[in-house]
């Protein structure tokens, strides 16, 4: 479903080029449920950002369900992850001054879907997640909790093919973020595709495939 | 992405922050405002010298003794001096032209108007029947002077309103006698009230016949003849046939001067109207700096909001959808800046009609259109760098800062 060849990525830093990917390889299939650890700096996000297509690699190419998403324009690519991708942040990246139930609108509404529909997933999404009862409050009257909660029912509105989720943890307590996983991991046994990057080894191992990053490279990868 | 979807997300910004969204607005419709009134003031001005100019009579050709080379003045302004005077004689002999309907010599003096022990000095205008209908006299009571010989005159007068209310009170006037000067006149007509027209107020005035009038002042000269062309059409011609009829009578030199009423008209209406133009587009500058203020909040909006594009980019807005949200947020604030403007502009306008009811202060259809206009197009100009920066921006880098 996701088939990663040879991608690399370099940054100039201060003139100087970093290579924050080396001709990486991964393919992931349909379903799994797959975790990114590393220590800072390793790429283990810059390999998040090229599998949700914020970034592009400079090198190898990446084949999205069949489909080379490489060559694609800024505007196809906007279009591919509106339909695939479902973004998780450590931040939420909640609008401020929308509901709860107008974030999870939000790609919806930028995908063009008719209102009528919209309310139908809108009203599904609000139960799965169990938001009813927050549907009208705004993200400053949210826990921590509730906002991770609205931002997964957002990444979820569009049926994307994969969950891609930064440290979505990494911003709330330990119990908090039992209960965020635990979400997630709801998502993975509904038939979706997970990929977590984490520092936390415990939820790592939570994960059914565990990739290990160092210096831009993929130098373990355990399943089971 | 829909466009009730794109207004209503607009609208959320808009409404998020609001005093922001407020001064726009103040600015933006000060702007509006500013154009609305000075037009409406520039057209009030035009639109009352016409008025003015119409009450005055229509078709009207001017004759002035004495020849002037100043253009475009006032016609109570110029006094011209000549050696040789306009007299009755050319006056009747404007008959001859075909394109002359009709004509009132005018002969005007003050006098000392008496009745019984009450006296004023007023204007006393000595001229023909014709004036009546040249000048689009009204009459309240009686009737206008009496057709004839203007050479030969009877002992009547015709008083404006304020004179006979002055000299008589509310006794009735008609048929009542008055001494102006030395000479005895018995009232037959009083003059409804019509009001300032250029200067000359019918209301305060004493018309006696013209050969009474020159008899009073003990003059020959004329001091004007006002003549009405038969058409709008023949105004040039009745013109031109003054002009040679009078030459021709004074052994062949042009020492009278012909005033269309028409030539006035238009050079005020040109001058009058190029001042509005001028105030207008100074006014419009405001809407211009209004715009600029746009492209000011914008350009902080695109920094301030960094991690919310990042994030709609990350969720599949394209560059074209970024951009589109940002011109509709300009456009919502300029629309509503230009409607304020516009009610306030119409609140000041008839702040200034109270005050200066005579003058129809009205703001012409075109200012009307423009000023909305030119804020909702200074608004998205000014706010195609900052969604183009908003467009660009990166979405990793975008979302990576808290």
């Amino acid at each position: 479903m996701i088939r990663l060849t040879g991608i690399a990525r370099t940054f100039l830093v201060g003139g100087e080029e970093v290579h924050a990917l080396c001709a990486v390889n991964l393919a992931i299939t349909r379903g799994e449920y797959l975790s990114i650890m590393g220590p800072s700096g390793s790429g283990k996000s810059t390999l998040l950002n090229i599998i949700g297509l914020l970034d592009r690699p400079n090198a190898g190419t990446y084949e999205l369900d069949q489909r080379d998403v490489t060559a694609l324009t800024d505007d196809e690519l906007a279009r591919v992850r509106r339909e695939k991708i479902g973004f998780v942040f450590q931040f939420f990246h909640l609008v401020p001054r929308l509901t709860a139930v107008q974030n999870i609108e939000l790609p919806m509404v930028l995908a063009g879907i008719d209102p009528a529909e919209r309310r139908q997933r809108l009203a599904r999404l609000l139960g799965e997640y169990s938001l009813e009862e927050r549907a009208n409050h705004r993200p400053d009257q949210l826990s921590g909790g509730q906002c991770q909660r609205v931002a997964i029912a957002r990444a979820m509105a569009m049926g994307p093919t994969v969950i891609l989720a930064d440290e979505p943890t990494g911003n709330l307590d330990r119990h908090t973020g039992q209960e965020v996983l635990s979400v997630l991991e709801r998502v993975h046994h509904n038939g979706g595709t997970v990929v977590i990057v984490t520092h936390d080894p415990e939820i790592g191992a939570r994960s059914h495939r565990r990739l290990r990053m160092l210096d831009g490279a993929i130098v373990s990868d355990e399943k089971g | 992405m829909r466009v009730v979807d794109l207004l209503n997300f607009a609208w959320q910004v808009v409404r998020g922050s609001l005093a922001r969204t407020l001064l726009i607005l103040l600015a933006m419709g000060i702007g509006v405002a500013a154009v609305v009134v000075v037009t409406a003031l520039g057209e009030g001005a035009r639109l009352y010298v016409a008025n003015q100019f119409g009450s005055l009579g229509s078709n009207l050709i001017i004759v002035l003794p004495g020849r002037s080379d100043t253009a475009g003045a006032l016609p109570g302004v110029l006094v011209g001096k000549t050696p040789r005077d306009l007299t009755l004689d050319d006056a009747l002999a404007l008959k001859r032209s075909h394109a002359v309907r009709r004509f009132a010599p005018l002969v005007i003096g003050a006098g000392d108007v008496r009745s019984g022990a009450r006296s004023r000095e007023t204007p006393v205008l000595g001229s023909t029947a014709e004036l009546m209908d040249i000048r689009h006299m009204e009459m309240a009571q009686g009737r206008f002077l009496p057709e004839g010989d203007p050479r030969h005159s009877q002992p009547v007068c015709v008083i404006g309103a304020k004179v006979a209310s002055e000299l008589f009170g509310s006794r009735p006037a008609l048929g009542e006698w008055v001494r102006v000067g030395d000479r005895r006149f018995r009232v037959i007509g009083i003059m409804a009230t019509q009001g300032e027209s250029l200067g000359s107020n019918t209301d305060e005035i004493v018309i006696v016949p013209l050969a009474a009038a020159q008899a009073l002042f003990n003059t020959e000269a004329l001091f004007r003849v006002l003549v009405e062309a038969k058409s709008r059409e023949q105004i040039p011609d009745a013109k031109a046939d003054v002009e040679e009829i009078i030459r021709l009578r004074h052994e062949g030199e042009r020492d009278v001067t012909v005033i269309t009423q028409d030539a006035v008209l238009a050079t005020f209406d040109r001058i009058l109207n190029a001042l509005t133009l001028t105030v207008a587009s100074i006014a419009a500058i405001s809407l211009a700096v209004a715009g600029i203020l746009i492209m000011n909040v914008m350009l902080i909006a695109v920094t301030q909001r960094r991690r919310e594009i990042g994030l709609l980019k990350a969720l599949g807005a394209t560059g074209q959808q970024i951009r589109l949200l940002f011109f509709t947020e300009a456009l919502l604030l300029a629309s509503g800046g230009a409607a304020a403007g516009l009610a306030v502009g119409e609140l000041g306008r008839s702040i200034v009609s109270q005050v200066y009811p005579a003058i129809p202060f009205q703001a012409p259809w075109w200012a009307l259109v423009a000023a909305p206009a030119t804020a909702l197009i200074t608004a998205v100009l000014f706010t195609v760098a900052p969604a183009r920066r908003a467009a660009m921006l990166d979405p990793v880098q975008a979302l990576s800062r808290r």
